[in-house]
């Protein structure tokens, strides 16, 4: 009804959606693509996302715990200057994640590997909540302000419809990143190693697959993701705080469900939806329910599909039963 | 027979003379007490569902929410539209009648376990057919909303269920009328020991509950399903309806633990039910033994007193060590700021070294040493290939 009135504003908001949708988007992958390999809900992988905007963070303002290393960069740097700083803190900010997610898996994941199900969720968890407490005591338990880099200036000269310089910023890294993995998942030695992991582990070890070394891959990628993800939200929304990684894991879990899981397409798919209906519920229902549609989405989308919109059980696209 | 009851009779006997010895010490112990047993009961409603029937609830917090405000709902002057009193404790001072609902704390605590068990059935019921860890994420979904919903629930088409962040207050104290004793005639805050003999009634009573459960049809039934899901249901057990059992009992003990903590802190407010409760009573449910229950019990104890103990004393300690050494950031350093950190390596270390707990439960202990993936998933669930 209120979208009938106002055409401008809904599309204005699903644009919105659609730029939070890609930030979703890109930790759902990596909750998409560990579970399609060991079929765990890896639940510290939300934390490694708030790691990685603060890894961003501490780049782009140059200081390490106090200690000045550069002059930060802020809104009123030159543009080239912009420019390398936000490429300087993608950069450190995937390093980190990536290494971070492999770490986690070789600590609290690869000796519970023929242990059961629920003991790996629960060691997840574990490492949840240790790296929420990192966080805490990094930035302390307020928001933290990230630096104004992108203009928040409107790109369509209609001025009734708004898409800003900020969400062509996030959809241009997104598109390519996307682009990457699936060239790498599809074509590459490893990207074919990983989907034969993810359909039989022995067999895949039989015909000379370091299995090892593939589930720690795959905890690379999705940690690299989670990284790149976690800079562009602090840029987009201009805050971040220590347990970020909680609600915008869930969200992105809830898009990987809702995907099906184990699809990288679903996930991508799921994430662009669950930030169009968490625009669409700030708009038009009211910011404090959001979170509250989500988790029903969340619910109702385990009960009556399990296996999501795109889901087949197979893991990495092409792969089998 | 004298040795097998030796061991219980001894503890209950100490827990029932602490009062009279906190007295005498003047140690004033006896709130820490009742907030230690108002966990040991959310910890042993836990432990039917993770421990006996090997559910991960990871919303556990919902049900002890839900029996909080059950508990304000129904003895507090919040519904100012109506005016209805039952056997409660509460008078106006005016002689008017009463605005609001006032029943009995009594009462109360039986409506709670009703209405928690019917909303463990509703959530229960279509989610119960999943696998072990979608289920977790959909407990934990609903323990994420209800606390929400408490939160906005000031203004549902405009009107005031839950009063938003303020909560509700000034809920009314249970008593016992026609009892010769003051104190117990009204609870009161200045003598806590009717309190403290209130929960720890509750508290054997669930004990009593989990014993005579773990041994009967529907405790066997429980470790079937636990231990091979498609086996039990070849041999007749239907494993939803043995799950859901599982699942209400559980929510039934949450309850019945949030109406009795509504009662004693008299003000409740949606912020207290975060998900670091749930984690908190999990992880007092593994730290002790899953399926244990003189270990669960002693999780509680243990972690509640890191809780309330250790972690203050710690930071005391680190303190003067800092002053001692000259050290600013020792002196500094605010020690409660780890309790993540502590709660998080306490999960992860626990697993990986010592999976069956404290004190485990024999059945437990074998089955996750088992190395051998191939015999089934010792948590519910098939083999992980």
């Amino acid at each position: 009804m209120q979208a009938a009135r106002d055409p401008a504003q809904f599309l204005s908001q699903l644009l919105i959606g659609i730029t939070n949708g890609s930030i979703i988007a890109l930790i759902a992958l990596g909750y998409t693509l560990v579970y399609g390999i060991i079929e765990l809900i890896n639940f510290a992988h939300g934390d490694n996302f708030m790691i990685g905007s603060f890894v961003g963070l501490t780049v782009l303002s140059g200081t390490f715990f106090g200690i000045g290393l550069f002059a930060p960069i802020t809104d009123e740097s030159g543009l080239l200057l912009k420019a390398l700083g936000v490429g300087m803190a993608m950069l450190a900010a995937m390093a980190v994640c990536g290494l971070l997610g492999v770490g986690i898996e070789r600590v609290a994941y690869k000796p519970l590997r023929n242990s059961p199900r629920l003991a790996v969720l629960i060691t997840a968890i574990g490492m949840s909540f240790i790296l929420q407490n990192v966080g805490l005591l990094w930035k302390g338990p307020a928001q933290v302000p990230f630096p104004d880099l992108i203009s928040g200036a409107n790109l369509l000269d209609s001025g009734e419809i708004v898409f800003r310089y900020k969400d062509l910023f996030v959809i241009a890294v997104t598109v390519p990143l996307l682009l990457a993995l699936s060239y790498f998942v599809q074509n590459t030695k490893q990207g074919k190693a990983m989907r034969a992991v993810a359909q039989d582990k022995e067999a895949a070890a039989m015909v000379g697959i370091d299995v090892d070394r593939t589930i720690s891959v795959t905890f690379l990628l999705g940690g690299m993701l989670a990284g790149a993800s976690g800079v562009m939200y602090g840029l987009f929304n201009g805050i971040t705080v220590f347990n970020v990684g909680f609600t915008q894991g869930l969200f992105a879990f809830t898009a990987a469900v809702l995907g099906g899981i184990g699809n990288l397409t679903g996930a991508v798919v799921g994430g662009i939806l669950i930030g169009v209906i968490a625009a669409m519920s700030d708009q038009y229902i009211g910011v404090r329910w959001t979170e509250i549609m989500i988790f029903a989405v969340l619910i109702l989308v385990i009960v009556f599909r399990p296996r999501g919109l795109l889901g087949d059980r197979s893991a990495v696209q092409g792969g089998g039963e | 027979m004298l040795r097998r009851y030796a061991l219980p009779a001894s503890l209950i006997a100490a827990a029932l003379v602490l009062p009279f010895v906190d007295r005498a010490l003047g140690t004033d112990f006896l709130f820490t007490a009742i907030v230690v047993a108002v966990f040991v009961l959310l910890a042993l409603g836990l432990n039917i569902v993770v421990g006996f029937a090997g559910l991960l609830d990871l919303g556990f917090v919902a049900f002890y929410a839900l029996g909080a405000y059950v508990c304000g709902w129904l003895a507090s002057t919040h519904f100012r539209q109506v005016s209805f009193s039952l056997g409660s404790t509460a008078r106006s001072l005016t002689g008017e009648p009463l605005p609001g609902i006032h029943i009995s704390f009594w009462l109360i605590l039986i409506i709670a376990a009703a209405f928690t068990a019917l909303c463990g059935v509703i959530i229960g019921a279509p989610t119960l057919r999943l696998r072990g860890d979608y289920l977790a994420i959909v407990t934990l979904g609903f323990g994420e909303i209800i606390p929400r919903f408490f939160l906005n629930g000031d203004n549902l088409f405009g009107f005031n269920l839950t009063n938003g962040t303020i909560g509700i207050k000034a809920i009314d104290a249970p008593g016992i009328p026609f009892v010769p004793f003051e104190s117990w005639q009204r609870f009161s805050q200045l003598d806590l020991s009717p309190w403290y003999y209130t929960i720890l009634a509750l508290v054997l009573l669930t004990v009593f509950v989990n014993v005579r459960l773990q041994n009967s049809r529907l405790g066997r039934a429980w470790i079937s399903v636990r231990e091979d899901e498609t086996a039990a249901a070849a041999m007749g057990i239907n494993p939803v309806t043995t799950k859901l059992w599982a699942y209400a009992l559980g929510a039934v003990f949450g309850g019945i633990a949030g109406a009795f903590y509504g009662a004693f802190i008299k003000n409740i407010f949606p912020t207290s039910f975060s998900f670091s409760i749930s984690i908190l009573i999990l992880c007092m449910v593994i730290l002790g033994g899953m399926g244990n229950i003189y270990g669960v019990i002693l999780g509680a104890i243990v972690l509640q007193a890191i809780n309330r103990y250790l972690l203050p004393q710690l930071n005391d300690l680190v303190h003067a060590l800092g002053d001692a050494l000259g050290s600013e950031a020792l002196s500094q350093a605010d020690i409660p700021k780890y309790n993540f950190l502590l709660f998080g390596l306490l999960l992860v270390l626990v697993m990986l070294l010592r999976p069956e707990g404290l004190i485990p439960n024999r059945q437990r202990a074998e089955e996750l040493h088992d190395e051998d993936p191939s015999t089934g998933d010792a948590m519910g669930g098939p083999a992980r290939a």
